[in-house]
């Protein structure tokens, strides 16, 4: 009762600065638009006959189709994890159909053939697959609903031998590598969603960088879910050979539905001895309504494996979509002098949840890992960070430095962080530290004397705290990012 | 310039201001002292807007227009620039980010277009100078790790780069040795021109032997009891305030 009352007391305080801005809240998510176009689907229900249907979709050899049996027989064991700080209703998983494709030519072999829907979807969501619209040094791979549709520039980076392709072309063209790598870093017994994602997977991309190579340009993908009552489980495979470089980015948008999807997500990426995989994404599915209804569950594991030494793996992560963000982008740092780094921004508005972290294996010797978590919290909304920071018996000389500061945005919202700390080596070195602060009233009045409007001076003071990430991506994404800030808090603070 | 009739300001209910009479014209220097607690950065942050300040009554006149039907970013487009008393640290932004988004938010509300990047390096550089502020103080994030000496130099460095009409000062010799005092008060008085005002809130006199103000104001519990020309600074050094608070003045006469 009490706390209640508090409350509206809270609620009253607000100044009339942020009442304004209260009313502006209601921006509209831009990506909502739904592409016509004919789908086949599958119905919806998970059995074996099912799983069958997607393996001959795709017209895959005999031990994908086993490997994939294999993990929804193991799947059907197991138990749906609730240890995360989010709250959601029961998942029907018979509810939901796991297979959409747009109908189209099963192959195509220019832009010319794909369906003229599908190229101006991509073009409305700001991403032209016409090579010469492309940014140039920006080669990518489009993943609608369930299949890719399109991958760019891959003549060009075939010279190179860069393998850059859809994970359905890879099992078909390139079975050895695939066979090798994947489910080497996210095994299928690996955890809930990862068993569902390994026994349904649709599409998802695939990179291969050979030894020595340092990619010349950025690869993309873009996942876009168009079907309703579907899932979208993509399956990415990065692998990274000795003393190669690859930069990959990844961006996602949704349309507006009412009901919850959900998409399922597995990202392995694999680095030897002195190589480097950045990859970036720019997280934006559809967060539900101003109260709370629809939105994708983000329910992802990405995990990256430094096997080699000197090798090292950065993921940068900005998280403003998705009604219920669950993820920890990870690295196994086995190689000695192996390096991790996460960097985050997750941003939460309205009703959205996100438990979002990292865990960083230490290993080999003399590894280090960096982490840099941002929350910002806006509206009713509610923010963890969970973060795991392991240190082997072998670990000798293995150092971390974790920096999670949470921003609030209104009295009504949430920040939590979860720190795990394990260490087993005495040599390693693990430092720690927190912040929590609220985009003051003294600050918004600074800037607001200065000529600078209170939605600017939000902006500029969300930029500003969560700039050591956007450092991290490339030029034009950092831009991106920092518009998407803009319109995921426009009118939050309270 | 301003005019303020009668102004009456509460915070948390509590009346802080009560009935403040001042009119300052183009061209002309003002000081308002008195002891902690009497006012001053109130009447400084409510000439500037701040929304934490309840008004109860009274007017406040700025070139003709009503300030108090204005919001904080438009009083400062208008013209109204206030050092802070506490300048805030902004992590992340950089000074030069900040002073270049402030300078064409003012320009766009005169129709003026936006300083080109040359435009406001160029501007930067001369104003830098007057301030004797390093490269790097400009590039670092707003206020952040700044001592509190640079964060008043950089107070007045943001005025000289927005060049505003009406210039009010909340103790900005606070924490100023005399060398940087000087570098300060240089810059303010490189901003004073006729078409110009500066109000400059102190309760120290030091700060007035370099900025010769026209007039003195005594704030005391609220109310201006006392105005007169420089010199009256110079009396209130000499023997602090009692001998013109209202209740001591009185019971003497009794
Ligand atoms: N945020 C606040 N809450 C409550 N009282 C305040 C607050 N700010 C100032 N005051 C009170 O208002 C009076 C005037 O303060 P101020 O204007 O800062 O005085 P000065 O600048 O002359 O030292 C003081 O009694 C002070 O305690
Ligand atoms: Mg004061």
């Amino acid at each position: 009762m009490n706390e209640i009352k508090e409350n509206l007391e809270n609620q009253e305080e607000l100044s009339e600065d942020m009442k304004v801005l209260d009313e502006l809240t209601s921006t509209e998510y831009k990506w909502g638009f739904v592409t016509e176009i004919e789908s086949e689907t599958a119905p919806k229900g998970l059995n074996e006959d099912v799983i069958r249907l997607i393996s001959s979709k795709k017209n895959e050899p005999e031990w994908m189709t086993e490997w994939r049996l294999k993990a929804f027989r193991y799947w059907q064991k197991m138990e749906e994890p609730h240890w995360p700080n989010v709250n959601y209703p029961p998942i029907d998983y018979q509810d939901i159909s796991y297979y959409s494709a747009p109908k189209q030519k099963p192959q195509l072999n220019s832009l010319d053939e794909v369906d003229p829907e599908l190229l101006k979807t991509f073009e409305k969501l700001g991403i032209p697959l016409n090579e010469q619209k492309l940014l140039t040094g920006v080669a990518v791979d489009a993943v609608f609903d369930s299949v890719s549709v399109t991958t760019t520039f891959k003549e060009t980076l075939k010279e190179k031998g860069i393998i850059f392709c859809s994970i359905s072309e890879a099992i078909q063209e390139h079975p050895d590598l695939v066979k090798k790598y994947l489910g080497s870093v996210v095994p299928y017994t690996d955890n809930y969603f990862a068993a569902l994602n390994s026994a349904v997977f649709s599409d998802g991309s695939f990179v291969f960088i050979p030894k020595g190579v340092r990619c010349p340009m950025e690869l993309s993908t873009y996942f876009r879910i168009n079907a309703q009552e579907t899932g979208q489980f993509e399956r990415t495979l990065i692998i990274a050979e000795e003393s190669s470089y690859v930069s990959y980015l990844e961006g996602c948008t949704a349309p507006i539905r009412d009901n919850n999807q959900l998409h399922a997500a597995v990202v392995e990426l694999v680095a030897l001895d002195d190589a480097e995989i950045k990859y970036s994404t720019v997280q934006n599915w559809y967060p539900g309504d101003k109260e709370g209804k629809g939105g994708i569950y983000n329910f992802v594991t990405k995990r990256g494996a430094c096997r080699g030494k000197n090798s090292k793996i950065s993921w940068t992560q900005v998280e403003t979509g998705s009604a219920i963000t669950w993820k920890y982008p990870s690295c196994i740092l086995q190689g000695d002098n192996s390096i991790g780094e996460f960097y985050s921004v997750a941003v939460t508005n309205n009703l959205q949840q996100a438990d979002t972290g990292t865990k960083m294996i230490h290993l080999g010797k003399n590894t280090r890992s960096t982490i840099i978590s941002k929350g910002i919290s806006a509206g009713r909304s509610n923010n963890s960070y969970r973060g795991l920071v392991k240190i082997g018996k072998n670990a000798e000389g293995a150092r971390n430095f974790t920096q999670c500061d949470s921003m609030l945005m209104s009295d009504q919202c949430g920040a939590h962080t979860f720190p795990y700390i394990e260490v087993e080596n005495e040599s390693a070195k693990v430092e720690h530290e927190a912040t929590t602060s609220k985009v003051g009233a003294d600050q918004l009045f600074y800037l607001n004397q200065r000529g600078i409007a209170t939605e600017d001076a939000v902006n500029m003071i969300v930029n500003g705290f969560c700039k050591e990430v956007f450092n991290e991506l490339p030029m034009e994404f950092a831009v991106e990012a920092q518009k998407l800030l803009a319109i995921s808090l426009e009118g939050s603070v309270g | 310039m301003l005019v303020i009739k009668n102004l009456h300001a509460n915070i948390e209910g509590k009346e802080i201001l009560k009935g403040i009479d001042l009119e300052i014209k183009a061209g002309e220097v003002h000081a308002i002292m008195g002891p902690n607690g009497s006012g001053k950065s109130t009447l400084a942050n409510v000439l500037a807007g701040n929304e934490g300040y309840e008004i109860t009554g009274g007017e406040i006149i700025f070139e003709g227009k009503n300030l108090l039907e204005l919001d904080p970013e438009d009083r400062a487009r208008e013209g109204v620039f206030l050092a802070f008393q506490y300048p805030v640290e902004i992590p992340g932004v950089s000074n030069a980010t900040f002073l270049k988004t402030a300078i064409n938010e003012v320009r766009k509300y005169h129709n003026q277009p936006e300083l080109t990047p040359k435009e406001f390096l160029d501007l930067m550089k001369e104003k830098s100078k007057i301030l004797g502020m390093e490269e790097a103080l400009i590039s670092r994030s707003v206020n952040v790790g700044f001592s509190g000496g640079e964060k008043k130099r950089n107070e007045i460095f943001q005025l000289l780069m927005l060049n505003p009409k009406f210039a009010l000062l909340d103790e900005t010799d606070s924490g100023l040795d005399i060398d940087a005092l000087k570098i300060v008060s240089n810059g303010v008085n490189i901003f004073k021109a006729k078409d110009k005002a500066v109000l400059v809130v102190t309760h120290y006199q030091r700060l007035l032997n370099y900025i010769q103000p026209d007039f003195v104001h005594v704030l005391y519990k609220g109310k201006i009891i006392k105005s007169g020309g420089k010199e009256l600074a110079l009396e209130l050094e000499d023997k602090g305030y009692d001998w013109i608070k209202p209740e001591l003045v009185e019971s003497e006469i009794v």
